[in-house]
């Protein structure tokens, strides 16, 4: 990929720094979701921080320890931890626990159904679900699990392990398929039209299965690991981060990115760590290891600048669900909110 | 990249066969009073005597990377360990990995040389292998998994001996000098061995591959220079002197090689040379080192290597005096000798 630098402190490219309202959260941080009102900036152990509008931080605390896995569906955050625990926080701030491993192992993984409420963890090579009042189901896949992930129809769950993912109805014995690729699988997701799966491996590539036929597609020239996945808008594109530029893979036809280019917008001379793409429109923001977030246009590149670089990587970025408001943070708690 | 980086947490590889007392080192670690905070990584949970909240169970999972490398395989479940200590940063000052008595080190050794995030928050320090003064020499000859671990390590902690006559405890100590004659060696009752003479030893950086070795290639004599006794003068029929002053074991297919020249060496012949040897050879080829002098080239060059990774740099002007001799060492199984011989010499400038 090419060097290219925009310069984003000439007057090109327009910027918001100055709208955006600065948050010190004390605390290193490794996501944020928006729960009604509030961003709430989850950091790397015990705590999560909610922000409101005005900028006032409220604390809860979660977890007895490091805060290892998260998911949401913008009503409540699930996570797991190294405490063995699976808990959940919702709007109001109430913590309530799920699930507690009987080892304490780690819980390295957690997933959270969009519609439905069903949620999953991991603990080493067993996956669990919990769907409703029914009686939780397990399955143990050959190696330790890398990633969870719900299927956007019916109860379905993707776990990525070593040499491949497995599907899984939980509701169905016996129903466990495994979709073979050597390497290590680290996070998973489907497409939101649920044709495609999609992981991202220990090396720095993404692997993807057609669940048609099964068909492989690799997605690979990284030089970092992808540790950041976003579905644009409609589930035509899917952004990433490990480049110098975002990378965005091409989804909208039947043979996913098979064969195709991807994407690479907003080129800077960092690499790209966090990706988030706006819930209703074709814009995404990302977050660089520089400390630089971008507003970045799917459709032509265009970019705003949202924050300047010179910080520690930025470990954190995300939009409310009506896409008016973005937050991000790095990953020493330097955090921001920007009002669309 | 430019980031703010903060100092790299020290990872000490702790190794050993079963019943070694790997256990008896971690506890004697943990209870010192040295004022650290360890994460320790464990294989069985519940030996550690100790209660310590970093305390995090491990699989022991190996795979290959996907680089056509059958050699470069590395433990996928430190990588995902690694990840989540690193969102605790701060609440510890080291880490200690312990293997199982079967484990090959090379994996984890290579986990923190290939592996980008891992490599970015922690650099390994060295591998200490406790060995069972009593039973040692017994596991060389049928336990592959007991010769990788010393012939991987940079500190053996020789074990258990009070168990032992002083006869005994010279023939393991020969054993083990005749596969690693490189590592810091020190004899234990109840592995009481000094914190600092296993932990922070900085033996996989380059800076200091010298500072920690003072026996380093010093092959002419035996690293006997603390012993009480001297042992090998080929009487016993089984074992003759190989040139180098070591003892050479029939049975023994893994052994050092050191090479020697004070003649400056060609780095455009020298490089493609070393990098084509560990391709081919890298899976004999368990540990490399070398400080290298080349011709018209005020700085000393060093280099390591596990199996077919390698790192090199410039590491400092050669000083006034000095003698500027290029010296390397490969510790593996079954090294072809005379090839190596061979090619290093091709790398003279003559």
């Amino acid at each position: 990929m090419k060097e290219f630098t925009p310069a984003p402190d000439s007057a090109s490219i327009v910027s918001v720094t100055d709208r955006v309202k600065p948050v010190a959260l004390g605390m290193g941080v490794t996501s944020v979701y928006f729960l009604g009102d509030r961003a709430a900036f989850v950091g790397g152990e015990e705590n999560v921080a909610f922000v409101d509008a005005k900028g006032e931080i409220t604390n809860v605390a979660v977890h007895s320890g490091g805060i290892l896995s998260t998911a949401s569906d913008g009503k409540r955050i699930v996570m797991g931890g190294d405490d063995g625990k699976v808990v959940s926080l919702d709007a109001k701030g109430d913590v309530t626990l799920l699930a507690t491993d009987p080892k304490r192992r780690w819980i390295d993984a957690v997933a959270l159904q969009a519609d439905g409420g069903a949620f999953a963890w991991s603990a080493g090579k067993v996956a669990t679900v919990k769907s409703g009042k029914a009686e939780e189901k397990s399955l143990e896949v050959p190696s330790t699990v890398g990633g969870l992930a719900f299927a956007p129809k019916g109860l379905r769950l993707a776990i990525a392990h070593y040499n491949g993912a497995t599907l899984w109805f939980p509701n169905m014995e016996g129903s466990a398929e495994f979709l073979p690729w050597a390497g290590s699988h680290h996070a998973v997701t489907f497409s939101p039209d649920n044709k495609f799966l999609v992981t991202a491996m220990h090396e720095p590539a993404l692997h993807g299965w057609r669940l048609a036929d099964n068909r492989h597609m690799r997605m690979t020239g990284y030089p970092g690991r992808v540790r950041s996945m976003s579905w644009s808008a409609g589930g035509k594109g899917l952004a990433t981060s490990g480049a110098d530029t975002v990378i965005i893979w091409p989804f909208g036809s039947k043979d996913g990115p098979m064969g195709k280019e991807p994407a690479m917008l907003a080129p800077l001379q960092a690499r790209v760590a966090v990706v988030a793409c706006h819930p209703k429109n074709d814009i995404l923001a990302a977050g660089y290891s520089d400390g630089t977030v971008l507003m970045v246009r799917l459709e032509d590149g265009a970019e705003i600048l949202v924050r300047r670089n010179g910080t520690p990587p930025v470990a954190a970025i995300g939009w409310n669900a009506k896409g008016t408001r973005l937050a991000f943070a790095d990953e020493n708690g330097d955090g921001g909110l920007l009002e669309l | 990249m430019s980031e703010a980086t903060s100092p790299k947490i020290p990872v000490t590889v702790l190794t050993g066969y079963l019943g070694a007392g790997k256990t008896t080192l971690l506890n004697r670690i943990l209870s010192e009073n040295h004022g650290k905070k360890y994460a320790v990584i464990v294989n069985e949970f519940g030996e550690i005597g100790i209660d310590n909240d970093l305390i995090i169970g491990a699989d022991e999972e190996v795979f290959e990377m996907n680089n056509g490398c059958i050699c470069c395989t590395v433990r996928g479940d430190l990588v995902r360990i690694m990840d989540g200590l690193m969102k605790r940063k701060g609440k510890f000052d080291a880490i200690i990995v312990e293997t199982t008595g079967l484990a090959d080190p090379a994996p984890v050794a290579q986990t923190f040389f290939v592996d980008e995030d891992v490599q970015k928050n922690a650099r390994l320090d060295a591998v200490v292998t406790v060995a069972d003064a009593k039973w040692l020499s017994d596991r060389l000859k049928d336990a592959p998994e007991a010769k990788n671990q010393i012939a991987f390590a940079d500190v053996i902690v020789l074990n258990k001996t009070d168990l032992v006559s002083k006869g005994e405890l010279a023939e393991v100590e020969a054993r083990i000098r005749a596969i690693n004659p490189y590592a810091k060696l020190h004899r234990t009752e109840r592995c009481s061995v000094a914190l600092a003479d296993v932990l922070d030893r900085g033996a996989f950086d380059l800076d200091r591959i010298l500072d920690i070795e003072p026996d380093f290639l010093e092959a002419g004599d035996d690293h006997d220079h603390d012993h009480d006794h001297h042992h090998h003068h080929g009487h016993d029929h089984h074992h003759h002197d190989h040139g180098h002053g070591l003892k050479h074991y029939h049975d023994e297919d893994m052994q050092s090689l050191s090479l020697k020249t004070d003649k400056p060496l060609d780095p455009n012949v020298f490089m493609p040379w070393l990098q084509n040897l560990v391709q081919v050879e890298g899976g004999k080829i368990l540990r490399s080192k070398g400080i290298l002098a080349f011709h018209d080239d005020d700085d000393r060059y060093v280099f390591q290597g596990v199996h077919m990774m390698l790192e090199g740099n410039h590491q400092r002007k050669w000083k006034d005096g000095e003698k500027r001799e290029s010296r390397l060492v490969f510790i593996g199984r079954e090294l072809p000798e005379e090839a190596i011989r061979k090619g290093f010499e091709s790398c003279i400038v003559s």
